[in-house]
């Protein structure tokens, strides 16, 4: 009951951010209709990076807790991270076709997100080739809590490299900053898919926890 | 050989162990006391190997405890006092002999290296091929190297897996002799056997274990023999 | 004071074995040789090209020769057990990894070293005037994939296709590295050579992050 309550939420969430992204929205001067995308592309990168964040804090309570749990919210963080990421990855190039005039340019934050991605496509493929749960659940901590540590570092380093990304447009200096309607519904989006975020990563780490009961059954099964 | 420093017990209190589904020890109580020998039996699977391993502090229980000596001491606060023989030979083949044997000797700091090397390689037979990689040696000269590496820091607790693997019949008898004033000086030993009766003779104690479990323990009155003797399935 | 007595016994040890054998230094040394030549047919290794695409080529060369020669680094270990042996007698298991680390990069430093000339002579790019720079660069540059490396391939040696996985782990962890390395090299090919100390204070930066994480995490990657 309460689980159907917050996915009706969410959904309704969703579906107003979605109609104020398209709808309320003003239509921006030089770019179009097509900047609307930015209403889900920016806020899932950052939605994204909070879910890696998780991950890596989930990381550090297994190495030093070593309690099921943490290593289950690890993962699961991780999976929904990498699902915001994907459309990130998938938005922009709908966003830089018509406005840069190009799919995809190795730029800055565009690299480093695509390099993000990699980093956590690795985590999860580790997870899938250690056979004994605390072992996976260990050495994936640990490649986690490294790969944690990479993003800044890759970040810096491809922003000095090149950089062809509109400013931040939220903190930039005079002159950038978004119309007050636009900042509103970024609002709603940013809250809408941070519930939807927080809903999936609970579904999955039930998910996760079910799984490790099944084994524990199975484990009892084969005993007796 | 230059006797133990003291005795030490080891104790396990509901030690659980698992490696995913299979669980390998299941809630074991033991306590073995200072000076004594046992010989461990059972088939394989049943818990030996890993019993050794986490007494040897290379393992972590999943549950329950495991203490070394007197107080509270876990098998990793004691490694320096462990002298431990593994089924696999823990020499690097790469090395000889005398490298191999030096190089662990180094890493503990232990006085007096170079004397306790060639005392070592003299009481194992191996004085001889000092010099020769251990990649050119015997299965039993490599389990003869494995012994002395297990013994360089004078161990006051010993845990041997099938100490006689790859050891042909004088071998055994040395190793037996070995084991046996080991014991007199005061160390404590536990190693698992596979037959070899010359082996099973230095034990004061057997215990056989199975699925994880204690089955059978001549401390109960049992006598040795019918505790180490294992049905073949 | 434990720590580098037993780091300097292990690293002999590494050496000792290293020397021996040989087959890491020549396997890898070929390995870059290979490559090198392979992409000289790739595009026309005039001066003026080499100098933009060589950097790029060497250092993507290096990271490939990299993970092919940390594969037995943990691997030979677990052959005999000797992991468990070491695990007993060092008072400090960071040692096990900081004698690795260094006999690692050691070793790719010294397989560079051989090639960079047969670089210079084949690509037609000098190197004589600027060679303690990049040395400097070089060292810098490998020592940030063998400490990532040493770590990593402690993680791949525990699971399954790890030949295949120690790769896939690394290369994402070490994009920073690449570009970083590669930048400070093409400036100092360049016709007028500089020495970018940013990037170079970026390597060391990179380095002593995971050298700190290593030290922090290493000894769980040892645990069974």
């Amino acid at each position: 009951m309460k689980k159907a309550l917050a996915a009706f939420l969410v959904v309704g969430l969703l579906g107003i951010a979605a109609y104020a992204s398209l709808f309320v929205a003003p239509t921006e001067r030089t770019m179009g209709d097509i900047q609307r995308i930015f209403y889900l592309h920016m806020p899932s990168a950052v939605v994204a990076f909070c879910a890696f964040l998780v991950t890596f804090v989930a990381n550090l309570l297994y190495v030093f807790r070593r309690q099921e749990r943490w290593d289950w919210l690890g993962v699961s963080a991780a999976e929904v991270g990498l699902a915001f990421i994907s459309v990130v990855l998938i938005t922009g190039p709908i966003w830089a076709h018509p406005v840069w005039g190009i799919w995809w340019t190795w730029d800055a934050r565009l690299t480093s997100t695509f390099v993000l991605w990699l980093l956590y496509v690795s985590y999860l493929l580790l997870r899938t080739l250690v056979e004994d749960p605390h072992r996976r659940a260990l050495l994936s901590a640990v490649y986690g809590i490294f790969a944690f540590l990479d993003v800044p570092l890759v970040h810096m380093s491809i922003r000095w490299w090149r950089t062809q990304h509109p400013q931040p447009v939220l903190m930039g200096g005079p002159g950038t900053g978004l119309a007050p309607e636009m900042k509103r519904v970024l609002l709603i989006n940013f809250i809408a898919l941070v519930s939807l975020m927080i809903f999936l990563v609970r579904e999955r780490y039930e998910l996760e926890a079910l799984r490790a009961q099944v084994d524990v059954l199975r484990r009892e099964g084969e005993a007796a | 050989m230059t006797p133990a420093v003291s005795s030490l017990g080891l104790r396990c209190r509901n030690l659980e162990k698992r490696f995913g589904n299979f669980v390998a020890l299941r809630r074991l109580n033991l306590e073995v006391h200072p000076g004594e020998a046992v010989a461990l039996a059972g088939h394989n699977g049943s818990g030996k190997t890993t019993l050794l391993r986490l007494a040897a502090g290379l393992t972590r229980p999943t549950a329950g405890a495991l203490h070394i000596g007197p107080g509270e001491s876990t098998a990793a606060e004691s490694r320096a006092h462990i002298g431990f023989v593994a089924h696999q030979t823990m020499l690097y083949d790469e090395l000889s002999a005398e490298e191999n044997l030096f190089l662990f000797a180094n890493l503990q700091s232990i006085t007096g290296a170079a004397e306790r090397v060639s005392a070592l390689l003299a009481e194992v037979g191996l004085a001889e091929r000092r010099t020769s990689l251990v990649r050119t040696f015997s299965r039993g000269m490599r389990q003869r190297l494995t012994i002395a590496r297990a013994l360089l820091h004078g161990p006051a607790l010993l845990l041997f897996d099938e100490p006689g693997t790859g050891l042909d019949a004088p071998g055994i008898i040395w190793l037996a002799a070995t084991l046996a004033r080991l014991r007199d000086t005061g160390c404590t030993i536990l190693m698992s056997l596979h037959g070899q009766a010359e082996l099973a003779a230095v034990a004061t104690r057997a215990i056989r274990l199975q699925a994880g479990a204690v089955a059978a323990d001549s401390f109960t009155g049992e006598p040795i023999e019918s505790v180490l003797r294992v049905t073949e399935t | 004071m434990a720590l580098l007595h037993s780091t300097g016994i292990l690293l002999g040890k590494e050496l000792r074995t290293e020397l021996r054998s040989r087959e890491l230094i020549t396997t890898t040394l070929v390995f870059i040789l290979l490559v090198v030549v392979l992409f000289s047919f790739t595009f026309d290794p005039t001066s003026s090209e080499s100098r933009r695409f060589g950097p790029g080529l060497l250092w993507v060369a290096f990271l490939f020769a990299a993970s092919l020669m940390l594969q037995p680094c943990f691997l030979r270990e677990q052959m005999n057990d000797t992991l468990s042996a070491l695990r007993m007698s060092s008072p400090d298991p960071f040692a096990i990894f900081l004698a690795k680390l260094t006999a690692n990069t050691m070793f790719l430093l010294l397989t560079e070293l051989l090639m960079l000339p047969i670089f210079s002579v084949l690509y037609n790019v000098p190197i004589l005037k600027v060679f303690p720079a990049l040395l400097l660069v070089l060292f810098a540059g490998s020592a940030g994939i063998c400490v990532t490396g040493t770590a990593v391939a402690a993680i791949s040696a525990q699971a399954r296709m790890r030949e295949l996985l120690l790769p896939l782990l690394l290369l994402p962890l070490l994009t920073p590295v690449l570009i970083a390395s590669t930048e400070a090299t093409a400036a100092l090919l360049a016709e007028e050579p500089a020495l970018r100390l940013d990037w170079v204070g970026f390597l060391a930066a990179f380095d002593i992050v995971f050298l700190t994480a290593l030290w922090l995490f290493g000894e769980y990657l040892l645990e069974e």
